[in-house]
């Protein structure tokens, strides 16, 4: 079955699945880096904070992974440098 | 909305122009020079160094350091505005204007209206064909008679003082002419597309 013979749903559909990943603390996912494809946890990337905007760069090949801006008209996220994060279950701290 | 008040780019001033005159709305006074980077500093040899001109992909002109060098200088003193509102009066540069490269990449016109900016880094800047010729941009590689601190974007950065001074790009070694305008790396980020102090567009939407 290709995608296309999907009956696609309303976007707020995805709320749910997105609420799996985007409630917790990020810097937990594993990701891997569309650049050069090294895989690691989201903690060891390179966080460069600027007045116009922060930028989230691969430890190991400099790639932007994540770039975020805070503008009057709202926070503008793209996060296209990233080929796929990885939110895996945290065990429960105590 | 009024019309900017000065006239643009490497064109002198009045003389007697009023300093408050000449820093754009939301703007404030700086002596220092802040530096803005989003990414780590690249350390570039002028050994390993060149600037290229293109259209689209295919490559119209290289020039490497002492090539860029040789090219016919520029100096331009002119005042530098910063989205994060600070401006700065009276910098002085030197380099090669935008209408120098193209002379000596055989080009009696730009091939197209508009340009991206490439940058170490991996980072853009789009700024259209008419805010860099007639001596509006250059790429510049002195700053106070000095060589241009990497800090600051040397070895050579792009030069368009009357745009907010993203649009000045550090690290800048190639300028893509591109058929229709498109977003550079803050301009895709929430940052205007154009970017007119005097107009503060700061901001899409604005
Ligand atoms: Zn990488």
């Amino acid at each position: 079955m290709s995608e296309s013979d999907l009956q696609p749903l309303d976007g707020n559909a995805a709320a749910g699945l997105l609420g799996e990943m985007f409630w917790r603390d990020m810097t937990t996912a594993t990701g891997i880096c569309a650049g050069c494809g090294s895989e690691g946890p989201f903690a060891e990337a390179r966080l460069f904070a600027s007045a116009m905007g922060s930028v989230l760069r691969c430890p190991h090949c400099d790639n932007v992974l994540l770039r975020a801006a805070r503008t009057p008209r709202g926070v503008w996220l793209d996060m296209q440098g990233f080929r796929s994060l990885t939110f895996t279950p945290t065990p429960d701290a105590n | 909305m009024t019309e900017p008040p000065i006239s643009r780019g490497f064109r002198s001033r009045k003389p007697q122009t009023e300093q408050r005159d000449r820093v754009p709305p939301g703007q404030y006074l700086t002596t220092d020079f802040p530096v803005l980077s989003a990414g780590p500093t690249p350390s570039i040899s002028v050994d390993n160094w060149s600037f290229a001109l293109q259209l689209g992909g295919s490559l119209l002109a290289k020039w490497n350091w002492t090539e860029f060098q040789a090219l016919p200088q520029t100096d331009l003193k002119t005042d530098i505005h910063c989205v994060t509102k600070w401006s700065k009066l009276d910098t002085q540069w030197r380099g090669v204007s935008f209408d120098t490269l193209l002379e000596a990449a055989g080009l009696s016109e730009a091939p197209t209206e508009y340009t991206m900016l490439h940058c170490d880094g991996g980072y853009t800047t789009n700024v259209p064909v008419a805010d860099l010729k007639d001596g509006m941009g250059m790429v510049a590689t002195q700053y106070d008679g000095l060589p241009l601190a990497p800090s600051h974007g040397g070895p050579a950065r792009m030069l368009v003082p009357h745009l907010y001074f993203w649009k000045s790009a550090k690290w800048v070694r190639r300028l893509r002419f591109i058929e229709k305008d498109e977003a550079g790396f803050w301009e895709s980020l929430g940052y205007h597309i154009y970017g007119d102090p005097w107009r503060e567009q700061r901001y899409t939407g604005d």
